[in-house]
């Protein structure tokens, strides 16, 4: 059974946006620690480190969870998506193009999780409701407070999702 | 807001979990899906010496129903439970409860089992466990023990689990025929911890219980006969009996009113819900 001692520093393998990567780290260091200081993936933000803002959100196998709230050698073996695995080739999706359409950005520091948030919904749920909008963003804080324009460029993302590409 | 240093053991079998377990003592923690202990790692309010992480044992990953009961295992994650086809057939009251619980990003990775060792006197998933009168079943080196769920839980953030011990599993009797069950929630935003969360069940034969969260140090229940009679008057002692107290969130006064107001409507609901 591997014992991982808490000095040392132990290899940790997962996958990053499609691509294998791996890493060596002490056992409490957290994902959003691994992803920004020794991958240097710095998407990912970091706020409250508690599990309560929703910065840090990113897709453990294909679903939205906390990166603060994982120990790093939990993420081994585990399909991880960031911010930096939506755009292709500085092609924006369509739901990065609505955010930007709407202004549903101010300072930018929750948009990430929130990207990451709305990319499973969509994934999972194509036709999600307002509601349904609302009730995944209740995981997410904005402190410029720009709560509507992000569910309005949500909806708008959704609409194009369902519709087929984004210039259809 | 980083945790202290820990050995972390990701055990593939039950032996080795208990062997670590058993070794680590009262330094020793479980980590399952993390969502209630990371948060108190991160603030060091818990720094255990070794974290033994159970979610790579692959019989701890089951939902089974059997009989009248429906046993999750301790690596069972909320949204699968959440997603796990019979469960508003078998199990409406949870159904009900699992929206509740935090947000879906904290359900994607939080546990049943791991609310329930948590043991926080707000939290829906003990509290659906008190209500229906389900079971936590523990294994330590030698041995295996099922407690009743109102035995498990001793008061705020404290249970029967020995060091060295681990929840496997919580069974939940399953739904009974003639019987409704409802659950309501009061809380500042949605995923927020409840001020005041109520379960109830609503029986055949007319009696039925209200069990109450986020009020005492840990669920209690009001047993209501068939033929109760002055519902307001049994609420009203009820909810002085709980003890509220003033906090951050909202005062002993509002608790009380809530488990009165909230505590009815919730009755209300499971008593019309009858099938």
């Amino acid at each position: 059974m591997p014992r991982l001692t808490q000095d040392d520093t132990h290899p940790v393998r997962f996958t990053l946006n499609g691509r294998p990567v791996s890493a060596r780290v002490t056992p409490r260091t957290l994902l959003t620690d691994v992803l920004r200081h020794e991958i240097g993936a710095t998407g990912t933000h970091v706020g409250c480190e508690h599990g309560v803002c929703g910065a840090c959100t990113l897709q453990v196998d294909a679903e939205p969870a906390r990166a603060c709230l994982m120990l790093a050698h939990q993420a081994e073996g585990c399909d991880i998506r960031t911010v930096e695995g939506l755009a292709k080739e500085n092609a924006l999706t369509p739901l990065q193009e609505a955010f930007r359409e709407h202004f549903a950005l101010q300072c930018g520091f929750c948009t990430a999780g929130i990207l990451m948030t709305l990319d499973a919904l969509f994934s999972r749920q194509p036709d999600a409701d307002e509601d349904a909008i609302r009730e995944a963003l209740s995981g997410h804080l904005c402190r410029c407070t720009g709560y509507a324009p992000i569910v309005q460029a949500a909806l708008a993302a959704r609409n194009r999702i369902k519709g087929g590409p984004i210039d259809a | 807001m980083k945790p202290a240093p820990f050995d972390y053991v990701a055990a593939t079998e039950m032996g080795e979990a208990l062997q670590a377990l058993h070794e680590g003592g009262t330094e020793a923690r479980v980590i399952a899906g993390g969502q209630s202990l990371v948060p108190m790692l991160n603030m060091r309010l818990a720094r255990p010496a070794t974290l033994v992480d159970i979610t790579r044992i692959p019989e701890l990953s089951r939902i089974e129903a059997k009989g009248d009961h429906v046993t999750i295992g301790a690596a069972v994650r909320q949204s699968t439970l959440e997603r796990w086809p019979d469960l508003a057939d078998r199990l409406p009251l949870v159904r009900a409860a699992l929206p509740w619980v935090g947000h879906t990003q904290l359900r994607n990775r939080g546990t049943v089992c791991g609310s329930v060792a948590h043991a926080d006197p707000s939290a829906e998933l003990p509290l659906c466990l008190i209500a229906l009168g389900g079971t936590v079943t523990m294994r330590r080196r030698r041995t295996t023990r099922s407690v009743a769920a109102r035995d498990f839980f001793h008061g705020m953030m404290s249970t029967d689990l020995a060091p060295g011990e681990m929840i496997v599993s919580v069974s939940f009797p399953a739904r009974k025929p003639g019987t409704g069950y409802a659950f309501r929630e009061v809380a500042r935003r949605h995923g927020d911890f409840a001020i005041v969360a109520c379960a109830a069940i609503a029986r055949s034969d007319g009696t039925a219980t209200l069990s109450v969260g986020g009020v005492a140090d840990m669920p209690r229940t009001l047993d209501l006969p068939a033929d109760a009679q002055g519902l307001d008057e049994r609420l009203n002692e009820f909810a002085w009996h709980l003890q509220a107290r003033d906090d951050l969130h909202a005062t002993a006064r509002y608790r009380r009113d809530l488990v009165r107001q909230l505590g009815r409507a919730t009755l209300k609901e499971a008593l019309s819900c009858r099938d």
